[in-house]
């Protein structure tokens, strides 16, 4: 059970998708100018890594592996979150169109979001199934790990958009407006991630 | 069109990172050292080339409404080639990757090449632009590693560098530093390259989702265009 808190912990804080592994910048630096934007993207990823490692992980520890199909990873991979991704988007319309007004602009853009690809990656990496951990076992962590990521990414939106908020209308030097500030901010916001480093680990040691 | 002048826009005037602020992911993470950076680079030209010249020969035949997967799948198809490659040949450098191997896959690089070039033009000019454009996304990894391995690391492709070697400013190589270079890079493009700063903060230009994307410029943008077809 620790572990699995450890798990999640890590992933929001020290293993941030967005400031400590750069997945997912292009919607951290392009959808955060608003704070309502950045959390309606931010819950789609969420929802989206969670369908996605619920998919993929029982593909490559039932389909994959067992037909030493490995290499095929990464085209299954990226088929089965564009079709999730389409899919998701139909039922919500069809069935809670109030979820789809504030999620639905945000679906199609995370199929190429390489956050999710990457925390499909991920997982079926980290905590694969093998002699010593049972493929329930295995899929508790991944997911797990899945919404520790969407979690840290949601954290570091929000925060960002705090801080994109404070830098407008500011005096800044010609050369810098636009993506290059926001670029320098983003750096500062990341150092402030570095101060979680080797905690999570003591906390429970 | 001219082929050199189709070769170099991608070197500087269109340069696919610095200019068209597209691939950030792969530019940021694996540009902590120069290696790494020139391996990424030739990696994702070489998929690049690879998709632009099946995708512009096969633009007839793939229909307009199933373009994108038709792209994704190719995309995919010639990551996975390369992989392999990179796994038998450059093992370290499979190691050293990771996870951005397989991510180039979702490079906004490749798929924004193919939307804007690929599917409008002749084989051979989508290969030239491919050519040039990789060689400017490698450009540019190489110039942004360059910096963070001499300052963060004091070596550049391994060898150490006097002085700088005992006063390692290690935040380089880290996350932060990586924002930090990339922001300064672009600022130099802004003052120095001849073209005006940019209004907007982020390329929508080669993104193929710009009509459903929740930004209001490139929703505007779109809708524009939309009106002037």
């Amino acid at each position: 059970m620790i572990k699995l808190i450890v798990i999640l912990l890590s992933a929001v804080f020290i293993n941030n998708y967005v400031l400590s592994r750069f997945l997912g910048i292009c919607p951290f630096l392009g959808v955060s100018k608003k704070l309502d934007s950045a959390t309606g993207m931010s819950l789609a990823v969420i929802f989206v890594m969670l369908m996605a490692t619920a998919v993929t992980y029982p593909i490559q520890a039932f389909l994959l592996i067992p037909n030493n199909l490995e290499y095929l990873q990464t085209i299954v991979f990226i088929l089965v979150i564009a079709a999730l991704v389409q899919l998701v988007e139909i039922i919500l319309k069809r069935y809670i169109p109030s979820l789809h007004k504030s999620l639905g602009v945000y679906l199609p853009l995370i199929t190429t979001n390489c956050a999710v690809l990457g925390v499909t990656i991920l997982n079926v990496q980290d905590y694969p199934v093998n002699e010593t951990t049972t493929f329930w076992w295995g899929f508790a962590e991944s997911m797990i790990n899945s919404l520790g990521s969407g979690l840290g990414f949601f954290l570091a939106m929000v925060m960002f958009s705090g801080v994109r908020s404070a830098i407008e209308g500011n005096d800044i030097p010609k050369s810098f407006q636009g993506l290059p500030i926001t670029l320098i901010a983003a750096a500062i916001t990341s150092l402030s991630f570095l101060g979680f480093g080797g905690i999570i680990e003591n906390i429970f040691a | 069109m001219n082929t050199w002048k189709n070769f170099a826009k991608g070197l500087i005037k269109e340069n696919p990172v610095l200019v068209l602020v597209l691939g950030t992911c792969p530019t940021l993470a694996t540009s902590t050292s120069v290696i790494n950076a020139l391996g990424m680079g030739a990696a994702a030209t070489l998929v690049l080339i690879c998709s632009n010249i099946v995708i512009s020969a096969l633009r007839k035949v793939i229909p307009d409404k199933v373009r994108i997967p038709c792209y994704i799948v190719l995309i995919a198809g010639f990551v996975t080639a390369v992989q392999m490659l990179v796994k038998a040949f450059a093992p370290a450098l499979d190691q050293s990757l990771g996870i951005y191997l397989p991510l180039i896959v979702v490079n906004c690089i490749i798929l924004g090449r193919a939307e804007m070039f690929a599917n409008k033009n002749k084989i051979f000019d989508s290969a030239i632009d491919a050519l040039g454009m990789g060689i400017g996304f490698t450009l540019a990894l190489f110039m942004m590693a360059t910096i963070r391995e001499i300052f963060g690391n004091g070596t550049f492709c391994g060898f150490e560098i006097p002085v700088l070697i005992d006063n390692k400013i290690s935040i380089m190589t880290m996350a932060p530093g990586g924002f930090f270079v990339f922001g300064l890079l672009i600022a130099f493009m802004n003052k120095f390259a001849k073209h005006k700063p940019r209004k907007k903060d982020f390329g929508c230009e080669g993104c193929p989702q710009a009509e459903s994307c929740g930004k209001m410029s490139c929703t505007e943008k779109a809708k524009e265009a939309a009106v002037n077809d």
